[in-house]
């Protein structure tokens, strides 16, 4: 039995829909990252979880019950909120404090409950000092603290490293998998950076046009895209693209891209002649001694990995992503030949956009 | 406020001591005028120059009116005492109804909803004399005309809509998701009102609470109609003064003084609240 399930959900307001249909299904302890651009509802998503607001249909089960008639007080469910939305009247440590004074605890147990989390979270510190007098950073480890104290077996946690520097949000991004796993909770993460998504999640169900196109984990969201928008979504350069249609000749089964022939592989033959998108990541285009020839324009080292953009004779620009250690990095101007590890390139039907398998 | 230049600091201090001798002038006359008598005050040309008497405010408080034309009885005491309490409690009540009324308006949407708060305003549009004629009739088939209780209840056209619309804006100003917070954390949606909302607003509250205590405080008209000597506020008894041996200035001066400071009084009280409410408006960012 799944400890948080999500059965044919749909929102809307007057005549936009939000949802249209959200199923889920999470295990006790799963991390599920919640993926998907802005408004396309994941903060509503977790709302309707955690009942401050009201699903226009469907069901949602919480330990195998449907809650739709318990005041998310009685959810038991725990809540980051992107905006930290702190008390702003009450001390740091009576933030934390309220989930467990909400149950009636004794004061010493109150006590050693804020203590735990504040130690966990590293803000034992500032426990005194009132919302506006802590930093960004401070503030999202409260919330954090807060939301996590009374050991929620749900935890919703919406974009929480999304107002924080960046050298905290990296420092967070290594933090929070062990935090998350010790919690023992349940937890949705919803996030809009796909590197984010990557280093947390068991599962990532990437959310677009009121659906989940794709549930899967993170190695498989980045390796076998279900969709041409959730391939572009993961990866950063994103992924190269080339409009083509599969050809099928007695030299084998190809891809015009670029001017050049790609080759295929040959399961691909039952889908000759039909019109599809050619992807390749980055970091799958290798330069060599054979392949498609094409000019660099221009050169970006990017710490580790360092970026080309390369142009073929026909004019299809595309990128490359080297490790910045690589022996050789051409300079601009120069000639190479690239060729495309078939593990980073993918093909897509033009019309759907959705991945295509020979 | 370091970096401005010594001219700039003259200047504002001009600036503002005109404007406090323009604003505070009256009072300080109507001040001078309490210690004094009818004949002082009268004298032409005016001076300043005058031997104080309290003889003013302890006829006041002694009720007992001494004039050229004879003894005359006041009961300037029982209008404070009406004052006080009409403004007291017809706030009070306006709080009690208004706050959780204007929490309904901000938070939720409702049929109807943005037309009954605009309605509860346009109380305040139409000339009070308007709406007393046919309010003085039904008073007295109600038999509430010269009661405390009606008093209070048509005190509510001043105070309610007043509180309704400040505290409504401030109720707005709370992000939603500070009282989600607080009721995923396990309280009731009644705890999150009384702990969260409430506090939040508290400068709101207490701003137009003020506000609507000067209101009532300085109305006239309504007791002027609905009341008669026993239930009158100072605004209404002040017309005592005006007696068939002449007009008692040093009286109403006296009265005067003692009728704004109740009023003084809370608003340096209320005072710390309202700065209060702007500073937490500048860190919410």
């Amino acid at each position: 039995m799944s400890q948080l399930a999500i059965k044919s959900l749909t929102k809307s307001y007057g005549a936009f829909k939000v949802f249209d249909g959200l199923s889920l299904a999470a295990d006790a302890g799963e991390i599920v990252v919640i993926f998907g651009g802005s408004g396309t509802g994941k903060t509503i998503l977790l709302r309707l979880i955690a009942g401050v607001e009201e699903p226009t249909g469907g069901v949602i089960e919480i330990g195998g019950h449907d809650v739709s008639d318990i005041a998310p007080e009685h959810r038991g469910v725990g809540m980051a909120f992107q905006n930290f939305a702190l008390f702003p009247h009450m001390s740091a440590a009576e933030n934390i404090a309220t989930p467990l004074r909400a149950v009636g605890a004794a004061e010493d147990k109150v006590k050693a409950g804020v203590a735990r989390v504040a130690k966990l979270l590293k803000i034992d510190h500032v426990l005194n000092h009132a919302p506006r007098e802590l930093s960004n950073g401070q503030k999202q480890r409260t919330a954090l603290a807060r939301a996590l104290a009374a050991e929620p077996q749900i935890l919703l946690l919406d974009d929480p490293l999304r107002n924080v520097d960046a050298k905290l949000r990296f420092e967070m991004r290594l933090e929070l998998p062990r935090l998350l796993r010790q919690s023992g909770a349940t937890v949705l993460y919803v996030t809009q950076d796909y590197k984010e998504a990557m280093a947390l999640a068991d599962r990532i169900a990437v959310l677009a046009n009121g659906q989940f196109v794709q549930m899967a984990t993170p190695e498989d969201i980045y390796m076998r895209p279900a969709t041409l928008g959730v391939a572009r979504l993961f990866g950063d350069p994103s992924i190269n693209t080339a409009d083509t249609a599969i050809v099928a000749d007695g030299s084998g089964v190809h891809a015009a891209v670029g001017g050049t022939r790609v080759p295929l592989a040959d399961s691909y033959r039952s889908l000759a002649g039909r019109d599809v998108i050619f992807g390749v990541r980055p970091e799958s285009v290798e330069l060599g001694s054979s392949g498609l020839e094409a000019e660099v324009m221009a050169v970006t080292p990017l710490n580790e990995r360092t970026v080309l953009l390369l142009q073929s004779p026909s004019g299809w620009e595309f990128l490359a992503s080297l490790p910045s250690s690589a022996a050789t990095i051409p300079e601009a101007g120069s000639r190479v030949r690239a060729s495309f590890a078939a593990a980073g390139t993918h093909i897509f039907d033009r019309q759907t956009g959705e991945r295509l398998d020979g | 406020m370091d970096h401005s230049s010594s001219l700039e600091k003259l200047l504002r201090s001009v600036a503002i001591t005109l404007v406090l001798v323009f604003f505070l002038f009256p009072i300080v006359w109507i001040f001078l005028m309490s210690l004094q008598t009818n004949e002082t005050i009268l004298r032409i040309p005016p001076s300043i120059a005058f031997t104080p008497i309290i003889d003013n405010y302890t006829a006041l408080i002694t009720g007992q009116l001494r004039t050229a034309a004879g003894s005359l009885q006041l009961n300037f005491m029982q209008n404070m005492f009406n004052s006080v309490l009409l403004s007291v409690c017809s706030v009070a009540l306006s709080l009690v109804l208004g706050v959780p009324a204007a929490y309904a308006f901000a938070r939720f949407k409702f049929r109807l909803g943005e037309d009954i708060a605009f309605t509860l305003l346009s109380f305040r549009f139409a000339p009070a004399l308007l709406v007393l004629l046919p309010l003085s009739l039904y008073f007295k088939t109600l038999g509430l005309t010269n009661t405390y209780i009606g008093l209070i209840w048509v005190y509510q056209l001043i105070c309610l809509p007043l509180i309704l619309w400040i505290v409504r804006g401030y109720f707005e100003d709370i992000s939603p998701d500070i009282e989600h917070a607080y009721r995923i954390a396990g309280n009731s949606w009644w705890r999150t009102f009384t702990r969260i909302s409430i506090p939040l607003a508290k400068p709101g509250i207490a701003a137009a609470g003020l506000l609507a205590f000067i209101f009532a405080w300085n109305n006239f008209v309504f007791a002027l109609i609905l009341a008669s000597a026993d239930k009158q506020p100072v605004t209404v008894g002040a017309l005592a003064f005006v007696t068939a041996s002449g007009i008692q200035y040093g009286q109403i001066a006296a009265a005067i003084i003692i009728s704004i400071t109740p009023t003084l009084a809370l608003a340096l009280y209320a005072q710390r609240y309202l700065v209060e409410g702007l500073s937490m408006g500048a860190v919410k960012g």
